[in-house]
């Protein structure tokens, strides 16, 4: 008999009550479960950052965790960011200088924008790389993505 | 009549962003259906087996896997192939051995990684339980993957039915080698090895298939790059008419070439499964299966020579070299004859002789990763111009500038029939303009009289590199599309190419709003969906936006046309006084007097009244583009680099690149291209690096071996200057430009790390090397 | 790349983990921040029977001073909160500089300090500092508590003399002598990637500017994570010159480490970056503690 654990995660303000196999990666979780479908899985390996959410305010990869590790936690997907038509500042950056291309990687960038964004509000363009190291692009070269990076801030501080 | 252009030229956001920064796109792992079953495919770890049996009873028995299937299972539906491109018999003489790939591994396996079983069960991780019960009985064969060793006449057989792992040979020759090497002063000849790379699309191979066996509709969503080619596959293979496959492209998250590859494990087997079982079924690759089952490229060893006059006057130049295909050869040979076409484009070579050596290894077959055997071609020639520099005593900038081709040879006739099959002609260049702004740009002089003896007196090694290259794109055989303005007033234009990111969505938009006088976000741009439209070869060779692009401009132009004629006559005004602009036909200079072209596209489609004779309904078109030869590309890339000889640790510190591949539809579009384009060639050069070690297996099958190059890994800028020599081949002067960034890196790192060190013994010979090999070319070359 | 099955147990308590770590003997893992554990489970290169589960044990998460003016940290601090806690930042300012090297943010916010140390890869960074900052090791077990000092607690790679029914609790760090000074010198192929070779140096001078202590660690050059001897040997009691670091630098690299070859360097020229290193590592380090 597979073993089923409880586990109530809070994904962008709801709060999920689910049993889950304590091998159910939160990537999965979050995509498969829950069908929050903008996190995306580039390698399940906790290299190319596609997955990367905010748990608790910080970013972490969620193919590298179960998501019986993050019971009661509070996590932020890039579903919690701006809508289609009323984009997030760091969304409206990306657009306007080309950061992305293919957009798989995207969401994972977005959401490590957020927290870097937070912690640096007004960064040079050797933060913003340094920023986006731990997240793999392979359209953009991201010479864009950093422009995006810096470009977000100004936006925010205008907020 | 064609209208100006207001939006072709402009750097225009993207229609797509919106929806793919919002998590609001639906790749391939996003689609569920009612009843899905998920596969996980059995891979071999042996790299040469004969298979004595494979045992699939316990995953079977396994809670939750529905079944389990071997070579063996599918019984007279297994057959090898079919050959994804024709082998290239319009070249005299070529040899040619055709063994197409074996989706599922019959009685042997040749190469690690290669499937020999698949697992459909409730869920993907208790599909993954059962493939570690599967258990496979083989008897080893000795592993062959060495490119010359192949060749020995005691080497182990991939195919057992042919003499030799030759799997083809291919001369050319344009001029006369021994010519040239009769005229000489002096020849030079260089050993040149190019490493192997993956793709590295950020998304895995992936498909969802559905059998609706009361429709008779097989559907099929796939990541492939060629849309239609894989659904003609899908159709040929199950027995059904193309129209009985739907095959749909969801969003995809990078190509970069391998997603090209049809006919293997994913469209052959998994729809005939789906049909088996009647249960809709998604298999989604895996990153360490992506390294072991998905096609890679590169990979070549190169004798090559090159014959100059003491001023440095190049008279010839002679190529050697041997291509590894892998144990299969599907997607004929592309890569070695874009090598070909590559290897001396951008100089006045009168003397060519090439020669393709095209063997079969123990290893993941080769097809096209962006670049396709350019960046092979041009690592060649620009090497060779390095060693010839080294041996006259010239100025690498010198001895490019003196052999350049000029503004006045194009068009030229090259004598070196390419991967399309005809005969490579250079449409169009200024290739001295492409290096001098180039140096210009970099400051070429200022750093070698200035800031390289400067820093060389601080203890720093500081070097630049200069190359050339030339990036064939735009090959036929032809694409098409449909336009069609709705009755919103909003227009469609339908392809069935496929788009990975290339920005289609915006740039075919551009296009056609420019001709029908709409926004271009009033454009809706269909990729992918043989549904929809059901013609086109794939997006490869740098193709989609010529190809596409000038298909768009025609149809729309005859769309165009037809609402023209149309608003003449409801508005009793000849069509040369009317304007199409803002979404509407208006008279002009009566602003009041006009019909919107949602009207006319109500009113070409009437329910009652009549059609007249020689009119079709609808304001729609459709247009194909079929270029005699491809558009040729070209630039010049140019680095600084920091090297730490105590450590071999490098740094970029500066990169100038001068592209021109036209007209540019959308600019800002075009340099992200550039920019991926470096990135990609930069970790050949330096980070990536599909290694298989002496039993086969790959030893690079993760990110933590294969080095993904990242945000630091890159220069703090990437200076791109641009030229516009329009092609003459398509009515917009379009070129490609999907690959160029990434041919050049590896010869002009090489070079600037040589001139860094200023040894003269110092020469690198290889395409991918690291801060180990730097540090031992630079200790051999001290002779420590 | 999905984990085989495992049980899991997610205890609350210091006391329930010990209980369940007990019963289950060597069947049982014990789970940390997870991110060396598993990646490795992805690839089904780890497949444990039993997880317990540490991450709702919250007395274990913790950063104290001690009374010596050193610091005690629980074993299941985040790396990230180490790396910006004010004290561990005034107090051990090397430290700080090696957890900056471990991968990248977005591992660091879920990596433990204690979970790095248990798992004893010898690649990572915080073995080799426990070494270098002489950390005291508290080990939990039903039985009660015992203390090992780092130097006794690597056995080879991936080992460590933990057996399966204890636990790494906490993590003490001895006070730094004023003039210390430090350094961190790793070659990476990549930011964030595994080190060829890494070299974490401490160096403490007197009034007078000798060394009264040069610690040098390395990593990634051998089974485990080192302690090298010499530097200690040659250079305490003296002023440092070049010329003795140059002769150090190449002892280290002749005698004290054990790097192999793999694809991305060979052994000569990982010994050559241990010497390069070594030698960069004990330079700065003395620079620092004449600030």
């Amino acid at each position: 008999m597979t073993q089923k654990v409880k586990v109530a995660i809070t994904v962008n303000g709801t709060l999920y009550e689910r049993e889950v196999e304590p091998r159910l990666l939160l990537s999965d979780f979050i995509r498969h479960d829950l069908g929050l479908k903008g996190t995306h899985v580039g390698c399940e390996h906790g290299l190319c950052g596609a997955c990367t959410v905010l748990i608790d305010g910080q970013t972490a990869r969620s193919c590298t965790l179960f998501a019986v590790m993050v019971d009661g936690s509070d996590i932020k997907t890039v579903e919690s960011l701006g809508t289609l038509e009323n984009m997030h500042p760091i969304q409206e950056a990306f657009s306007e200088v080309h950061a992305l291309q293919c957009g798989f990687c995207t969401p994972g960038f977005l959401m490590t924008t957020v927290e870097f964004l937070e912690g640096n509000p007004n960064p040079t363009a050797e933060e913003a790389r340094e920023a986006i190291d731990g997240n793999f692009c392979r359209c953009t070269g991201y010479e864009n993505i950093v422009k995006a990076v810096q470009l977000a801030a100004k936006k925010m501080a205008a907020h | 009549m064609a209208e100006k252009q207001k939006f072709v030229g402009q750097s225009i956001k993207r229609n797509e962003d919106p929806r793919l920064l919002t998590g609001n796109s639906t790749f391939i792992d996003d689609i569920n259906l009612p009843g899905m079953l998920h596969i996980a495919i059995k891979r071999s770890d042996f790299a040469h087996a004969k298979i004595n049996k494979i045992d699939v009873e316990k995953a079977k028995a396994l809670p939750g896997v529905v079944a389990v299937y071997t070579a063996d299972d599918l019984g007279d539906y297994w057959k090898p192939g079919p050959l994804q491109v024709p082998p290239p018999s319009v070249i005299k003489g070529a040899i040619f051995f055709a063994r197409p790939l074996e989706c599922i591994a019959k009685n042997k396996i040749r190469f690690s990684g290669e499937p020999v079983a698949v697992v459909v069960a409730e869920s993907r991780y208790i599909a993954e339980d059962a493939l570690d019960l599967i258990e496979l009985d083989v008897e080893l064969l000795p592993y062959v993957g060495d490119l010359e060793k192949t060749l020995a006449p005691d080497a182990p057989l991939v195919h057992e039915d042919l003499e030799s792992n030759l799997a083809a040979d291919v001369i050319q020759e344009a001029g006369s080698w021994e010519k040239a090497v009769a005229e000489a002063d002096v020849v030079v000849k260089k050993r040149l090895l190019v490493n192997r790379v993956a793709g590295g699309a950020l998304e895995n191979r992936g498909i969802v298939v559905n059998w609706d066996q009361n429709l008779n509709l097989l559907t099929v969503w796939a990541t492939t790059q060629g849309p239609i080619p894989m659904r003609n596959s899908i159709a040929k293979y199950l027995g059904l008419l193309e129209n009985q496959v739907r095959l749909i492209n969801p969003a995809i998250g990078g190509g970069f070439g391998p997603k090209i590859m049809s006919s293997q494990i994913d469209d052959v087997v998994i729809p005939w499964i789906a049909m088996q079982l009647k249960r809709p079924l998604k298999w989604v690759e895996d990153r360490r299966e992506n390294f072991l089952g998905t096609t890679s490229e590169r990979d070549q060893l190169h004798y090559a020579e090159m014959a100059l006059k003491k001023d440095g006057t190049i008279l010839g130049v002679k190529d050697v070299f041997y291509h590894n295909t892998g144990a299969y050869n599907p997607y004929g040979m592309t890569v070695p004859l874009n090598t070909q076409t590559h290897t001396v484009s951008n100089y006045r070579v009168p003397n060519f002789f090439t020669e393709i050596k095209m063997v079969f290894t123990n290893q993941m077959v080769v097809t096209p990763v962006r670049g396709a055997g350019r960046p092979q071609g041009v690592f060649v020639m620009e090497r060779l111009i390095d060693a010839a520099a080294k041996e006259l005593g010239m100025d690498p900038a010198e001895l490019r500038r003196k052999n350049l081709l000029q503004p006045e040879d194009f068009p030229l006739r090259t004598g070196i029939i390419g991967q399309d099959f005809v005969e490579g002609i250079l449409d169009s260049g200024n290739y001295p303009y492409a290096l001098e702004k180039t140096l210009e740009g970099i400051e070429y002089e200022k750093f070698k009289q200035e800031i390289q003896p400067k820093a060389r007196a601080e203890g720093k090694y500081k070097g630049i590199g200069i190359t050339m290259f030339t990036e064939g794109t735009a090959v036929g055989p032809y694409e098409g599309c449909k336009v069609m303005v709705g009755v919103t007033g909003k227009v469609s234009v339908i392809t069935a190419y496929s788009n990975q990111g290339q920005a289609h969505y915006t740039t075919f938009a551009q296009v056609a709003a420019d001709q029908l006088g709409v926004k271009v976000t009033d454009v809706d741009v269909v990729t992918g969906d043989s549904g929809q439209w059901s013609w086109g070869v794939g997006a490869f060779a740098s193709r989609g936006i010529t190809l596409v692009g000038t298909a768009v401009h025609n149809a729309s132009l005859k769309v165009r046309e037809k609402a023209l004629n149309l608003a003449s006559k409801l508005l009793e005004t000849p069509v040369d006084e009317l304007e199409l602009e803002d979404g509407v036909v208006r008279v002009a200079d009566m602003p009041e007097k006009f019909i919107t072209l949602g009207e006319l596209a109500m009113r070409s489609n009437p329910t009652r009244g009549t059609v007249e004779p020689g009119m079709e309904p609808g304001l729609e078109a459709a247009s194909y583009y079929g270029p005699p030869h491809g558009a040729t590309g070209f630039g010049s890339l140019a680095m600084i680099v920091d090297v730490d000889p105590e450590t071999g640790m490098i740094k970029i510190e500066r990169l100038v690149i001068t592209d021109d591949c036209g007209q540019p539809v959308n600019p800002m579009v075009v340099d992200g291209q550039i920019h991926g384009g470096l990135q990609m060639g930069i970790g050949e050069a330096f980070y990536e690096n599909l290694v298989y070690d002496d039993y086969g297996q790959l030893v690079t099958a993760s990110f933590m071996d294969y080095l993904f190059p990242q945000a630091s890994d890159m220069p703090d800028k990437f200076e791109i200057y641009h030229s516009h020599t329009k092609s003459p081949l398509n009515p917009l002067g379009i070129k490609g430009v999907g690959e160029a960034g990434a041919i050049a890196p590896p010869a002009c790192m090489m070079q600037a790390f040589e001139d860094a060190m200023g040894l003269d013994d110092m020469f690198i010979t290889e395409s991918s090397i690291n801060p180990s090999k730097l540090y031992n070319y630079i200790q051999k070359a001290k002779g420590a | 790349m999905k984990p085989a099955p495992f049980d899991y147990y997610a205890p609350t308590s210091i006391e329930e983990a010990l209980d369940k770590l007990t019963e289950l003997g060597y069947s049982g893992k014990v789970l940390a921040g997870g991110q060396s554990l598993i990646p490795a489970m992805n690839f089904r290169m780890a497949r444990p029977t039993a997880l317990v589960d540490l991450n709702k044990v919250k007395e274990l998460s913790y950063i104290k001073p001690t009374a010596d003016g050193g610091l005690a940290i629980g074993t299941m601090t985040r790396d990230s909160v180490v790396e910006e806690d004010l004290m561990v930042s005034e107090r051990y300012p090397i430290l700080v500089k090696t957890i900056q090297h471990i991968a990248h943010k977005q591992i660091r916010n879920r990596g433990t300090f204690g979970g790095a140390i248990a798992h004893a890869d010898p690649a990572a960074q915080l073995p080799a500092a426990s070494l270098l900052l002489d950390a005291n090791l508290k080990i939990l077990s039903k039985a009660g508590e015992r203390w090992v000092k780092a130097v006794d607690f690597f056995i080879g790679p991936f080992m460590t003399v933990l057996e399966p029914e204890e636990l790494l609790a906490e993590v003490v760090l001895p006070p730094m002598a004023p003039r210390t000074g430090g350094s961190y010198q790793q070659v990476s192929r990549q930011k964030g990637g595994y080190a060829q070779a890494a070299v974490i140096s401490t160096v403490t001078l007197d009034a007078s500017d000798k060394v009264k202590e040069a610690r040098v660690a390395l990593f990634s050059v051998g089974e485990s994570a080192l302690l090298a001897n010499k530097p200690d040997q040659v250079l305490a009691g003296q002023v440092p010159t070049a010329e003795a670091i140059e002769e150090v630098a190449a002892y280290v690299a002749k005698n004290e480490c054990d790097p192999g070859t793999d694809i991305h360097g060979t052994e000569e020229y990982r010994r050559n970056l241990v010497h390069v290193l070594v030698r960069r590592a004990l330079t700065e380090a003395i620079q620092q503690a004449k600030r």
